[in-house]
């Protein structure tokens, strides 16, 4: 029986191979540092002090070119989030996620005028965008788009350990490498830099141009914590951010998983035990 | 099977309801008291398991529909609502995404068992054909389920995908504006597959009953490919068939759930994050795993037309299998040498899935250059697929009808009960 049960699992084992084929395609560029993070594993769970400092340098730093359009400051508040409390089990009454909403401006419409305005954003308010549009982003940013990052760490191969590589990354060009104006050069930013190289075709270097300058650097962001503000710190504390605003349920669906395959272990374990019971009799 | 009926309406209910509608009778008969041989093994249990799937599939993704937005513009983020503020969002849209893959695996499985034991051969056929028609549907409605999230994959995938009917001589590009519904894949696209997606699931739980009719009128094959002539070949559907496929589903399900709880994306492709950009191309478009081996062979052939051909003619294959293979033998149990090549059959199927991830002209060594051959290097995946295609396609071709007139085959027990009972007394 084990030895059947092995094959079907070995058989789904290697369709799953198949699948595993594009998630190691990476356009030239080097393989992302791999980093641990705490949300990593089975029980895993973000460190909401991590996520804390994460949210901090996003919105003084990230921010200024980055929407997060999907996200709600109720988001911040609610379980699992940067500023849960278990005092405020509805996130909209949270202090701090008030606070937090009041210092951004949203555009509405007056209700008595029906001019367009701006006022101070509640908790239900979604994280307004930088930018009024797509070509007002564009026009500030040397022509690059900045990406919207509410999905940012789940839209790359390499998730949280791609951004912290981009972030952390940033190196001199090689002697050779010819770099756009606006362009900076990254190792683990995908791209093909066959066209700028004047080297040799086989030593081409890894990695692309990518439009962002350097945004990170030692001390840029205070930590209310204490943390010292290093780079590393807060590329990893940043990326950390980003994962829980890819991905807010994270916390629930592995706790959630947990019990589901204890039932399920469970669940298996008496009907094999009935299988042998009904078939005792009977030969097969 | 459609024999005798044994059922026996106790009660003055079932006997009112027993005159008028026979329903109960029809359950009795299908999922009580039907017999089914009694040496059927694990691989038997994927059946029941598929209608678990099917069944998974459809409330989850009714459950998606009363909150999905179906618009070009609304899409992306009616998904993104479902993840994050409808309540269980996330476990119901990892469940239907992550769903789609397990249907897909535990079909194969299927499949390819009924490949192995000459599930085909007379008097399955029909029951084969209604099988093939199953799985081409399941195939238009992953398809057009993985365009709905508005991803850049989708919408790509979207593209590639509908354009291969543009190959077709005179008609291919009138067929790709109707299908498009415009000039390119846009709103009008994203409407008519939600419409179609919606709707081809319950075509597939009818083509269901009729597979599961057809099955109860010829009655199950079993490993040892030979009719049960005696009550002692057989055993009754409940309880041993069902405590055996509830244990099965149940061991299914945590492989389903460890999926949908651990690495809930692992099947997935990241691009699909990002809204659908007309003007952005991803870097590399890949379907879906389980569409990966014909990919590999659409892209095995130099000409676009032929390449399409070649990928609908894998498909066609399996709908004239009965009629391919010349072996009165069923089971390949004692069939060493058909054995021998259906082995070979699924390595190429894995090696062609594998080739589809890849991109064609990348070496399968790294860093080794041989020679050009029709406008590749030997040593890249192309030429993989190109010959994986062709055993795949020799396999059905030629294989199965020669192999059938020329081999030697084994011994095939008398009655299911001869071996079975005997395989005891040794061990005794």
């Amino acid at each position: 029986m084990l030895r059947k049960l092995s094959a079907i699992a070995a058989a789904a084992g290697l369709l799953v191979v198949g699948a595993a084929g594009p998630a190691l395609a990476s356009g030239g560029a080097l393989k992302a540092k791999e980093v641990h993070w705490s949300f990593e594993g089975p029980f895993g769970k973000f460190d909401q002090a991590q996520l804390q400092r994460g949210y901090k340098v996003y919105r003084e730093v990230c921010s200024a070119c980055h929407a997060m359009k999907l996200v709600a400051f109720r988001n911040l508040g609610d379980k699992g989030g940067p500023f849960y409390s278990e005092k405020y089990p509805n996130s909209n009454d949270n202090p701090w996620v008030k606070a937090i909403a009041k210092d951004y401006e949203v555009a509405d419409i007056d209700g008595e005028t029906g001019d367009a305005i701006k006022r101070p954003a509640t908790s239900a308010d979604h994280f307004p965008a930088p930018f009024a549009n797509e070509a007002a982003a564009r026009a500030s940013n040397g022509g690059a788009l900045p990406p919207d990052m509410s999905l940012l760490a789940k839209a790359r191969e390499e998730g949280p350990n791609h951004i912290y590589s981009v972030v952390t990354g940033y190196v001199d060009p090689p002697k050779g490498l010819k770099v756009p104006t606006g362009g900076h050069y990254n190792p683990y930013f995908p791209g093909d830099l066959t066209s700028a190289w004047s080297g040799s075709h086989e030593h081409v270097p890894p990695g692309g141009f990518i439009a962002m300058a350097p945004p990170l650097k030692a001390g840029l962001v205070t930590f209310d914590d204490g943390t010292k503000s290093t780079l590393d710190q807060q590329a990893k504390d940043v990326s950390a951010f980003l994962m829980w605003a890819a991905e807010p349920k994270l916390e629930e669906r592995k706790q959630t998983g947990f019990a589901v395959l204890i039932y399920l272990v469970l669940l298996s374990g008496l009907l094999y035990a009935s299988y042998k019971t009904v078939w005792r009799n009977e030969s097969h | 099977m459609s024999g005798h009926s044994t059922y026996q309406p106790k009660t003055g209910i079932e006997r009112w309801l027993d005159a008028r509608l026979p329903i109960i009778r029809l359950g009795y008969d299908s999922f009580v008291d039907y017999p089914t041989p009694r040496n059927l093994n694990y691989w038997w249990t994927f059946g029941g398991i598929l209608s678990l799937c099917l069944a998974s599939q459809l409330i989850t993704g009714i459950i998606l529909v009363m909150h999905y937005n179906p618009s070009a513009q609304g899409a992306f983020a009616s998904v993104e609502h479902i993840m994050r503020d409808v309540n269980y969002g996330w476990l119901i849209r990892y469940m239907h995404a992550n769903g789609a893959s397990m249907f897909f695996i535990a079909v194969y499985i299927h499949m390819l068992r009924g490949l192995y034991y000459g599930s085909y051969k007379a008097p399955r056929e029909v029951l084969w054909l209604l099988g093939c028609v199953i799985y081409l549907l399941m195939m238009a409605t992953a398809f057009m389920g993985y365009v709905l999230p508005w991803g850049q994959m989708s919408f790509h995938g979207a593209v590639v995908i509908t354009n291969l009917f543009g190959a077709l001589p005179l008609v291919g590009e009138s067929i790709t504006t109707w299908l498009w519904g415009g000039f390119a894949v846009d709103n009008p696209t994203l409407n008519r597959f939600f419409s179609l997606h919606y709707l081809l699931p319950f075509m597939i739980a009818g083509v269901v009953i009729l597979h599961i009719w057809a099955l109860h009128v010829v009655g199950q094959n079993n490993p040892t490919g030979v009719d049960p002539k005696s009550k002692a070949d057989t055993v009754a559907f409940t309880p041993y068939a069902t405590v055996k496929d509830g244990f099965a589903m149940s061991v299914f399900l945590i492989l389903f759930a460890f999926f949908v709880f651990y690495m809930p994306n692992a099947l997935g492709h990241a691009d699909n994050y990002i809204e659908a950009n007309p003007l952005v191309t991803p870097s590399h478009i890949v379907p879906e795993w389980y569409f990966l081996p014909f990919y590999a062979i659409l892209r095995a052939v130099p000409d676009k037309l032929m390449g399409v051909l070649a990928m609908f003619g894998a498909i066609a294959c399996m709908f004239a299998l009965p009629w391919l293979d010349t072996s009165k033998v069923r089971s390949m149990r004692y069939r060493p040498t058909a054995k021998i090549y259906f082995l070979f059959f699924l390595v190429a199927c894995i090696v062609l899935g594998f080739c589809g991830a890849k991109l064609p002209d990348d070496p399968v060594i790294p860093h080794l250059t041989t020679f050009q051959l029709g406008g590749s290097d030997l040593n890249s995946f192309v030429w993989l697929s190109r010959v994986a295609s062709l055993y795949y396609f020799a396999f059905f071709l030629v294989v199965l009808p020669v192999l059938g007139l020329v081999e030697k085959t084994l011994p095939v027990p008398d009655s299911i009960a001869s071996p079975a009972l005997s395989a005891d007394a040794h061990k005794g």
